[in-house]
């Protein structure tokens, strides 16, 4: 009996665990394999790509910057006010969905719901998808671009809260239930102390990354340094995009070590 | 604490600093909207230009759906691809940008390497790509390569930065040579970790293909901005169902593969 147990052989995983593993691995080279054989790649494009890159550096270099105080530096900054409204519009639109889909407050299935398919809606259409429906909308311009950095960043922070909510330890809740505290000073008092560093966490990240994105929606009409890159782009001016791309790099960069800070401080 | 006196009437006290930051977030949404030209009346005109717009979208026109289908079949090969590679050389670069395994003069040049591709957004990736090799499904997939390595990059590296270091030292102990130290004590501890990333990669390289169509890096984004441009809001509106459709499929699919790795 001794000897046969010592012979066994030790295994991490089940038979059927195993089995999944290699039917997903599986699936997914078949996947890999069935899209590289499949896929329409020129052949030519490709080889003339080290000439189209050398011609493309040398356009680009040098940079165009007495460009920059002429256009850039109001496109700049115009993209900087797209994101924070946008960012703006999102926190308050994002606090009543929030607090609506997290199933510890509003105990009502149906609202849940709702508010899951508001978010995953506004998460599931790309930025730019949404910023060319709101340019069909509201025309051209900065508006459309503020609107639309606002919609898509709602899923984002909306989705955040709510999981924050639900995990909020229900003490002091129920001690302010148990005093009669009204609904409003409930959720100021007792929940709200618990998410907030959490919630403007969320709102700084998203603003970081509203940044980047208020950077390019301007390809498709929405307003900021996009729409000057735009212009560039079609009248062949590389040496413009350069700096254009090397202010964009600067900006990005620079909100990030902002939010890092900011992060370091408050959190 | 307790030197610090309690306010007995009025427990919950009013923190002026907290208005004063609402207050100004107030003025600066004011400033702000006056400098973008943002204004009430745009808003209203906007309305109603967006309830023609909805109007035009709902008989939605799935008369084309051969196009559709192979555009969604486009979209989803771009995604594989680029996330298969992109997977395997963040590997090699997330190893590389962690601090605690490798030199200096090794960090430096991987870390700007990552913050390079995370900085930009794919769309212009995209856009210098298609200037390299061509429109079509390859400026595509290059860019989300780029994409894939910056994200999954950074957080491999973040995550690798976290391990515990007694394995390493156990093993160096022994003697084993680099390899094996990152074969057998660095990679069991962050392997599934990357794992999720990579999964969660896939999701975003998929919801991004469906985008860079637009600048003519391939995919279903091509149809949907020329959709756009000649005003084909039914069509559109088809393009956009199975869009996120699509997604939502692969959320699911990604979910259920989670589950079999846990």
């Amino acid at each position: 009996m001794s000897a046969s147990s010592a012979r066994r052989t030790w295994q991490r995983f089940s038979s059927g665990e195993r089995l999944a593993r290699f039917t997903v691995f599986l699936l997914m080279a078949a996947a890999l394999a069935f899209s590289m054989r499949t896929v329409q790649v020129i052949p030519e494009f490709l080889l003339d790509s080290p000439t189209q890159v050398m011609d493309l550096l040398r356009r680009m270099w040098p940079p165009d910057y007495r460009y920059y105080p002429q256009g850039i530096h109001t496109a700049l900054m115009e993209t900087l006010h797209i994101a924070s409204l946008g960012t703006l519009l999102a926190i308050v639109m994002a606090l009543p969905v929030g607090v609506m889909g997290a199933n510890n407050i509003v105990r009502i299935p149906a609202l849940n719901w709702l508010s899951k398919l508001i978010l995953v809606s506004s998460r599931s259409v790309n930025t730019l998808v949404w910023a060319l429906l709101f340019v069909a909308i509201f025309g051209p311009g900065p508006l459309a671009g503020t609107i639309c950095i606002g919609f898509r960043s709602v899923g984002f922070v909306g989705k955040l809260f709510a999981e924050a909510l639900e995990e909020t330890d229900p003490g002091s809740i129920e001690a302010l239930t148990a005093a009669g505290a009204p609904w409003p000073s409930i959720f100021i008092k007792g929940f709200w102390p618990q998410v907030a560093p959490a919630f403007w966490g969320i709102s700084l990240f998203r603003w970081d990354i509203n940044v980047r994105e208020s950077a390019v929606i301007g390809l498709v009409g929405a307003g900021g340094i996009g729409m000057v890159l735009d212009t560039a782009l079609n009248l062949f001016y590389w040496d413009r995009v350069s700096i254009i791309l090397v202010s964009i790099f600067t900006v990005v960069i620079l909100a990030e070590l902002l939010v890092t800070a900011i992060r370091k401080r408050i959190l | 604490m307790s030197e610090k006196a309690i306010d007995r009437r009025r427990p919950f006290a009013v923190n002026w600093w907290i208005r004063l930051g609402w207050l100004l977030a107030l003025i600066y949404a004011l400033y702000a909207s006056y400098q973008l030209d943002v204004s009430w009346s745009r808003f209203v005109v906007g309305l109603g230009n967006g309830a023609d717009f909805l109007g035009e979208m709902v008989p939605m026109d799935f008369s084309r759906w051969r196009l559709l289908v192979e555009n969604l079949i486009e979209t989803v090969q771009i995604a594989i691809i680029a996330s298969a590679f992109g997977v395997a050389l963040s590997l090699p670069v997330g190893l590389l940008a962690a601090r605690n395994l490798m030199p200096a003069w090794v960090t430096w040049p991987a870390r700007t390497c990552i913050a390079l591709c995370r900085s930009f957004h794919p769309v212009i990736f995209a856009i210098l790509f298609v200037k390299a090799v061509g429109f079509g499904p390859l400026a595509g997939i290059l860019t989300l390569i780029f994409a894939s390595i910056g994200f999954i990059g950074k957080l491999f590296a973040e995550a690798i930065e976290e391990i515990s270091l007694k394995p390493l030292e156990a093993l160096r102990a022994a003697g084993a040579p680099f390899m094996s130290v990152i074969v057998y004590a660095v990679l069991p501890q962050v392997l599934n970790r990357f794992i999720g990333f990579s999964s969660y990669q896939l999701d975003a390289n998929l919801r991004n293909s469906t985008m860079v169509g637009i600048v003519g890096a391939g995919g279903i984004g091509g149809t949907l901005f020329a959709a756009f441009q000649r005003f084909d809001y039914d069509f559109l509106a088809a393009i956009l169902v199975s869009i996120i459709a699509l997604v939502m499929l692969s959320e699911y699919i990604s979910q259920r593969v989670k589950r079999v790795f846990q």
